[in-house]
């Protein structure tokens, strides 16, 4: 089973027509399906550094001319190595004030906020909204995925990292 | 009498070859630790040399087990039963591992096998016997059920003497004699008072129910009729499956039957490698995902002293997904038991993954227990997925499993999109109640209880393609639906004033969660009824993903000694449809009567008599990715479809809206992107730089402040040994001195709250879990039971 490359850009788009798409959740996974979606974003990104791994529809894993691996937001803001929590680097907004989780629940559809908190994770350039966490207050921030990147190219893909 | 030892020796086990049961378990297990295959299948033999026939078998196995579930459910009266289809039937090995199972609530392809691994580890095969035609029914909490009223029926098969396989079958019973009507009760803060418990009992012989099992059990319960008819539901699709089984052995031999069963396991085991190699992402995955039990409150009535406390459990979840395929799931962090009925056997959780995997990672029929066999659960000991308590309650396990699940799903969805699946990525399942329960007279002049089901069509989690579907599914039962509310007032002395979708439960986001939606009930020809709430209300029980918000908490509304009659009589306004905005209600001004509206979502029994009202509110599913991202056309089929308010859809998706003159709203798209660009303003202006935060934050840590539900879920997850590494990592986080710790004396000191549990946790291991217990426990594949095996066993 294989996809064309556009309808691969329609289902990162969310465009894609359903029979496709339910197609692609009944049957085997396309393998090749890694490389054409890295060539679509690489082609949508603004700038030149290769991307290893998307995190996020923001978010990159990428490699930079001079062999650093940063994470990189959409609009080329960096995060720093890859290996490094990128929320460390980003701005953050908590609601743990009834007021603040209020303005964007009704009334009595919002968690306490003597129980758990939502922290609203900021690129500090573009201020696309890249993570929100809810967890109890004095949670330390959560570092959601550390992919190990030389399996997956060496071992899973084949191919050097 | 006495019996000569060299008479014990030559006594002929019921397995394979005259061994034991237990041989062949213990076989079964070292085989697979030692190669890493199951039962040291290195070769598929029979597939491989005779594939059509392989496939022949399964597919003929797979149809038989749905036919008994699709045929065997007519026999049920329960709407739980018959209409949300809380049913399924597996096909069991002889030592007790999943080979074959049906659809419908197949979480039980794990559950069902402990209670068979429970039987074989204790020895039954000697006492009370294990023979063609015996029956044997458990619903044990403490050997693998997940709650009281799950109930299983086992059936071994024999061939000529020889165990050849089990059929096993589950209901979800309406009621099961617990401290309170309905299949989950609240009150329950022990076993004791989780309702009757059967622990893997032989109920009958050549195949006909004795005569003190019918006697018992139809007065264990307060729906006999219900609970008589599950039974005979359960014992016909057994029957059915045990009829195929013999037709298949005597078409195909004893030797071809054996090696299907193990074969399917190992291909299954190898199947989930592949599927992990070719969808996911090596690495480490982590998440958070926590439940409430709010205990000390006016609506939870008289509940023991110990028990009535305020707080939050922690469930966090770490994937490692290795470069050979293989994975280690670990529940590490995960809050101890409580005074609550809300504990969970572990197999639950190592079972119950497995139905979202059939959802996502393994979407085919093929859903049987090897791929455990290529994965290592790590779940601490003393914590409420692994309490290691013999007393403690499990009436409502599914409140805890639900929440921490979401967190399993963002996990993998991380994978997925890295991956490029979009299509299978999914935000989280929702927090499917709020179950309404209870029980009294019914409008036939019968005692009665219910549970009413429409929680098995929550809002699913959005994806990174579309929107969640709208009030759908459940992560339990895909199948489920909110059943008809003409059957619902059938079996239940309430009528429907209202059905409606669920403004705002949807999380927020690029695409939103699916939508919940609520249902307004009117008491009508009862008498001395109860009902009772369950539901998350003070926690967000999801959470979005990559920038998506939780969908909404909950809160329950009853009304009280209303003047409805009064006003149907007199043809004036009365609550209807739904309670579509909180922030300013409709309800409170169409009626006159004593109110309850609070997030208070989990109550105990409370009176209800005819004309009183009460609301069910089903949760929606969490959102993905930044609703600023939204596009502008689908909030506005939001605000149209009722899906959003238009107030909030302004403040979340920065739309500029307003309203024609037959009340549609419209989005204005120039204006919309200017307020999209204003809004991202103000989040730099409100936000600060994490690190900054990191450093402020830790002088609250130091100090301990945070409110008690929070303290009481560290203090009760640093307290556990096998928590030790996640006190370490907390620690390292926040920089804190050496000696810092949060332990449930602090609490007590801080609060003034007195705490009752820990001292549990220093009994000895075997008050704690009798030995009984722990054989059975033998068996799952934690990281006891790999050891260094699963080091070893490297792909």
């Amino acid at each position: 089973m294989t996809y064309t490359k556009e309808q691969i850009a329609h289902l990162i788009d969310g465009t894609l027509d359903w029979d496709t798409t339910h197609r692609m959740l009944s049957n085997p996974k396309d393998e090749n399906r890694f490389d054409k979606y890295i060539e679509i974003l690489q082609e949508r990104v603004k700038w030149d550094d290769q991307i290893l791994l998307p995190l996020g529809p923001h978010l990159y894993i990428v490699q930079k001319n001079n062999g650093d691996r940063v994470t990189k937001c959409s609009c080329g803001n960096e995060f720093g190595n890859y290996k490094e929590n990128w929320k460390l680097n980003a701005t953050i907004f908590v609601r743990n004030t009834k007021e603040d989780l209020h303005e964007i629940y009704p009334r009595l559809m919002h968690s306490d906020p003597k129980w758990n908190e939502l922290r609203e994770y900021y690129c500090p350039n573009c201020a696309v909204q890249l993570e929100v966490e809810s967890v109890p207050p004095l949670y330390p921030v959560i570092l959601d995925f550390e992919p190990d990147l030389e399996a997956f190219y060496n071992e899973w893909l084949g191919r050097p990292l | 009498m006495s019996m000569s030892k060299e008479h014990v020796n030559v006594k002929q086990g019921i397995g394979w070859d005259g061994k034991t049961l237990k041989e062949m378990r213990e076989e079964v297990d070292n085989l697979t630790r030692e190669t890493g295959h199951y039962a040291g299948l290195k070769d598929l033999e029979f597939k491989e040399s005779d594939p059509i026939t392989y496939e022949k078998l399964f597919y003929r196995l797979r149809g038989g087990l749905v036919d008994a579930r699709e045929t065997s459910k007519r026999v049920a009266a329960s709407p739980i039963v018959e209409q949300e289809g809380e049913l399924c039937f597996t096909l069991y090995t002889p030592d007790g591992d999943g080979v074959v199972t049906s659809t419908g609530i197949i979480i039980h392809v794990g559950t069902m096998g402990a209670a068979i691994k429970y039987m074989i580890a204790n020895d039954y095969e000697d006492n009370p016997g294990i023979e063609d035609g015996d029956i044997f029914i458990n619903n044990d909490g403490h050997v693998g059920n997940i709650h009281t009223c799950d109930i299983q029926t086992m059936i071994p098969i024999f061939y000529e003497g020889e165990l050849i396989a089990w059929a096993a079958g589950v209901t979800h019973a309406i009621e099961t004699g617990g401290v309170s009507p309905g299949s989950m009760p609240t009150g329950p803060v022990t076993r004791f008072g989780d309702g009757y418990y059967v622990t893997c009992r032989k109920v009958a012989k050549n195949f006909e129910l004795l005569g003190d099992w019918l006697a018992e059990s139809k007065r264990a319960v307060r729906t006999t009729r219900y609970w008589t008819l599950d039974e005979r539901t359960r014992q016909a699709g057994c029957m059915r499956i045990r009829e195929l089984v013999l037709d298949i052995v005597d078409e195909y031999g004893v030797d071809v039957w054996r090696k299907f069963m193990r074969e399917s396991l190992e291909d299954s085991r190898r199947q989930l490698i592949s599927r992990i190699k070719s969808n996911l992402i090596p690495g480490t995955y982590r998440s958070l995902s926590m439940s409430d039990v709010p205990y000390d409150h006016e609506l939870m009535g008289d509940l023991p002293e110990f028990a009535k406390l305020n707080y939050s459990v922690l469930s966090p979840n770490k994937i490692t997904v290795q470069g050979d395929g293989r994975w280690k799931i670990s529940a590490e962090g995960t809050s101890r038991w409580g005074w609550h009925p809300y504990n969970a056997h572990s197999v639950t959780y190592t079972s119950g993954i497995w139905v979202m995997m059939t959802q996502t990672l393994m979407p085919n029929e093929r859903i049987n227990e090897g791929p455990m066999y290529a994965t290592l659960f790590d779940l601490p000991k003393g914590s409420w997925i692994s309490p290691m308590n013999r007393i403690t309650a499990h009436s409502f396990s599914w409140h805890f499993l639900w929440n921490a699940w979401t967190a399993i799903w963002r996990s993998m969805s991380r994978g997925y999109f890295a991956r490029g699946f979009l299509e299978e990525v999914n935000a989280g399942n929702a927090a499917t109640v709020d179950f309404l329960m209870g029980g009294g007279i019914n409008q036939y002049g019968e005692i009665h209880a219910i549970n009413s089901f429409e929680p098995a069509a929550s809002g699913t989690g959005a994806s990174a393609i579309k929107d969640g579907i709208d009030h759908t599914a459940a992560v339990w039962n895909p199948e489920g639906d909110q059943g008809d509310m003409e059957t619902w007032e059938r079996v239940e002395p309430m009528l429907y004033l209202g059905r409606a979708k669920k403004r705002n439960s949807a999380g927020y986001g690029k695409y939103r969660g699916g939508s919940g939606f609520e249902s307004l009930r009117m008491m009508w020809n009862s008498k001395d009824w109860n009902n009772f709430h369950n539901g998350t209300g003070y926690i967000f029980a999801d959470c979005g993903l990559m920038g998506g918000y939780p969908a909404s908490t909950g809160y329950i509304w009853n009304a009280h000694k209303t003047d409805l009659k009064k006003r149907i009589e007199e043809g004036l306004p009365f609550p209807q449809g739904g309670d579509y905005n909180p922030d300013d209600p409709e309800w409170e001004k169409k009626l006159n009567a004593e109110f309850t509206r609070t997030k208070q979502s989990f109550t105990s029994e409370q009176l209800f008599k005819d004309y009183d009202m009460t609301s069910v509110y089903v949760r929606g599913g969490p959102g993905f990715g930044d609703p600023l991202d939204r596009k502008m056309d689908d909030v506005e089929a939001d605000i149209n479809d009722g899906i959003v308010l238009p107030h909030y859809a302004e403040k979340v998706y920065g739309v500029v809206i307003e309203q024609d003159e037959k009340s549609k709203w419209h989005v204005d798209k120039d204006k919309t992107k200017e307020r999209r660009k204003e809004i991202l303003q103000e989040r730099l202006d409100r936000g600060t730089s994490t690190r900054e935060w990191i450093k402020q934050e830790r002088n609250k840590v130091l100090k301990k402040d945070a409110e008690f539900p929070v303290l009481y879920a560290y203090a009760t997850s640093f307290e556990l040994e096998d928590n030790a590494p996640f006190l370490e990592e907390f620690k390292e986080f926040w920089d804190l001195p050496e000696d810092w710790t949060l332990t449930p004396k602090d609490i007590e000191e801080i609060t003034g709250k007195y705490l009752q549990g820990s001292g549990y946790l220093n009994t000895p291991e075997e008050e704690q879990f009798p030995e009984d217990l722990q054989r059975a426990s033998r068996h799952w594949t934690t990281s006891e039971w790999w050891g260094d095996h699963w080091t070893k066993s490297n792909e």
